[in-house]
């Protein structure tokens, strides 16, 4: 059951082969089983877990059941949920209890899903291995001595270890994405603003998106479906009318479902820096592109080499900003002792915010200092532009664009942890599409050592319904995404017949 | 531009962080090396580029001028810091929070 589709959950759960209640009690016994190891959750509550399940069955008995309705699904710590802990990974949030809903976790309570608990994350989503989090590091399901990506890596490390049916994830500059691809299962960033941010706590808020963590693209498609819709109490919701993200997936079924899809290869995403086993691994998967139909265009997205620099400035200016609000008056923590205010301030904001965090801090206060603005804020915000740019250029020339979602697979904990440039350069390939606005998204697509690769997709703006149908018609011929990791053996078994 | 200590301490004091001079001596190598990571930018040629704060080109929404929140003090207190210096009690008083004094 717990390799289960959220289809076949669903379809087990109307025709009484098992009630909401007993299938997420199997889910809180692996909890209880494999989180004191992995990590992956920092709150758990059964009692309120199990009276949604219960409330669930009896949507269930009595018809008005919808889709998810039943469903065990993990929640990131970044959404805050009434009446749970709500730290975002966090020494300064660590006694915080959401007093209300993010629009996220009400869409999920509205579907009648099941919340198993708050997941593990980089300090403020701030992190590319979960290893900046106050709650401690997350083991990758595939090798416990390595990191599970970030910031998402509790839902991700959920995820991957059947410790949810699914979880929710946010994306900056590839937390859903990166973590995707290193423990190998299915995880999108939409369009900005066709997830309300209303609730879950600011890191860049021109480039938060909130978004589906799965094991499938038609998973994703159904959590779709709950995530999106305009919400007034985020002032960048879209007010577009509702989709059905699952409506094209039935379409990819034949030989060359995907005939006459131009695949655009950008050459930027093949050149040094990309470890030449993920190389191969994604060059095989676009090869079975070509097989279900699609045809390949080789483009060039010149300026993506400046996202990274671009997106130093300016996440840590919008995080320097929205983190202000810390100050230890009205929540979160503060100092045990302090003189005066300024000195609470002070001495709370430095005991509360762990290194990485305030060094994001340091970078966006000194790139808004007076007399740095234009050489570094401006800039970054023109060169933004120059990137936006490129994308709408390629997508003249190409429907989807693919490429590697992380340079490497799954790193040792530990071996960046003290160099933050290298930790940066993880996001390479992700944090473009954030800068633009654009949805990215990663699907299994193979082994390198024993270790997952994920298969990057960016689209046009609002193109998810195409992308998912792009990556549905993938997981049809290939059984990458159905390859689990041994929880009992991490280190040892690889997958057979598949390194 | 290349950063020093005097620099670093400068700018925690703007973000209103306490940094030791340790802290301080870490912090400044890992930022020179993060700023010039930032550097490669100023390679690029962004005259007359408009800058683009956001992805989506849209405008605020105004809203009808009406109550739409409701008084929530005594949820919202629950979760009031420790007042610290001594007492283990919430930094609350009468529906009011507790700050070092601010006025002679």
């Amino acid at each position: 059951m717990i390799n289960g589709s959220l289809k076949n959950l669903s379809q087990m759960l109307a025709k009484k082969e098992i009630s909401s209640v007993e299938m997420t009690q199997t889910f809180l016994d692996r909890i209880n089983k494999y989180n004191p190891t992995i990590n992956a959750y920092v709150a758990l509550d059964a009692n309120k877990t199990l009276a949604q399940a219960k409330a669930a069955d009896v949507r269930i008995a009595n018809g008005t059941a919808e889709p998810l309705t039943g469903i065990p699904f993990a929640q990131k710590d970044i959404f805050c949920a009434k009446g749970w802990q709500t730290t975002c990974g966090s020494k300064m949030l660590a006694n915080f209890v959401a007093p209300y809903d993010a629009h996220v976790i009400t869409q999920f309570d509205n579907a009648g899903a099941v919340n198993l608990g708050k997941t593990n994350m980089d300090e403020f989503a701030m992190g590319s291995s979960n290893e900046t989090s106050y709650f401690g590091g997350v083991k990758n399901p595939w090798d416990f001595d390595r990191v599970p990506g970030g910031s998402s890596g509790g839902s991700a490390a959920a995820v991957a270890a059947r410790l949810c049916a699914a979880a929710t994830g946010t994306d900056t500059g590839g937390s859903i994405r990166q973590p995707a691809s290193l423990c190998g299962f299915t995880g999108l960033k939409p369009t900005y603003g066709l997830v309300s941010r209303y609730g879950m706590i600011a890191f860049a808020s021109s480039l938060d998106q909130a978004g589906p963590m799965a094991k499938s693209a038609e998973d994703c498609a159904l959590m779709m479906n709950v995530m999106t819709g305009f919400d007034e109490r985020d002032s960048t919701s879209l007010n577009r009318p509702k989709e059905d993200y699952t409506r094209g997936l039935g379409n990819m079924q034949g030989t060359q479902p995907l005939k006459g899809l131009r695949i655009g290869l950008p050459k930027e995403y093949f050149a040094d820096g990309l470890d030449a086993n993920v190389a191969k691994v994604v060059q095989e998967a676009i090869a079975e592109y070509r097989k279900l139909g699609a045809v390949t265009v080789d483009i060039s997205l010149p300026n993506s080499q400046l996202s990274i620099p671009v997106y130093y400035v300016l996440a840590p200016a919008e995080a320097s900003s929205n983190l202000s609000r810390y100050d230890g008056v009205r929540y979160g923590h503060r100092a045990a002792e302090y003189d005066d205010l300024m000195d609470m301030y002070m001495k709370s904001r430095a005991e509360g915010f762990g290194a990485e965090v305030k060094r994001r801090i340091l970078i966006g206060t000194y790139v808004l200092s007076a007399g740095y603005y234009d050489a570094y804020y401006l800039k970054a915000q023109q060169i933004r532009r120059l990137i936006a740019d490129d994308f709408t250029q390629a997508f003249k020339q190409c429907d989807v664009i693919m490429g590697p979602t992380a340079p490497s697979t799954a790193f040792k904990a530990g071996e960046k942890a003290d160099d933050p440039v290298a930790m940066y350069l993880q996001d390479v390939y992700t944090i473009a599409t954030n800068l633009a606005g654009l949805p990215g998204m990663s699907i299994p697509a193979g082994f390198s050592n024993g270790l997952p690769v994920g298969l990057q997709l960016m689209g046009n703006y609002f193109d998810e319904a195409r992308m998912l149908d792009v990556a549905h018609a993938y997981q049809q011929v290939t059984d990458w995404h159905t390859l689990i990791p041994n929880l009992d053996k991490p280190n040892l078994v690889l997958p057979e017949g598949k390194v | 531009m290349a950063l020093n200590i005097t620099d670093i301490k400068r700018i925690a004091h703007l973000a209103r962080l306490e940094i030791n001079e340790q802290e301080a001596s870490q912090t400044l190598t890992k930022l020179t090396g993060i700023l010039g990571l930032i550097e490669q930018m100023q390679a690029v040629d962004t005259a007359g580029i408009t800058p683009m704060s956001h992805s989506q080109d849209v405008v605020q929404r105004l809203r009808e001028d009406v109550v739409t929140a409701t008084n929530q003090r005594e949820a919202f207190q629950a979760n009031a810091p420790i007042l610290g210096n001594g007492s283990a009690e919430k930094a609350v008083d009468s529906g009011l929070y507790l700050v070092p004094k601010v006025i002679e």
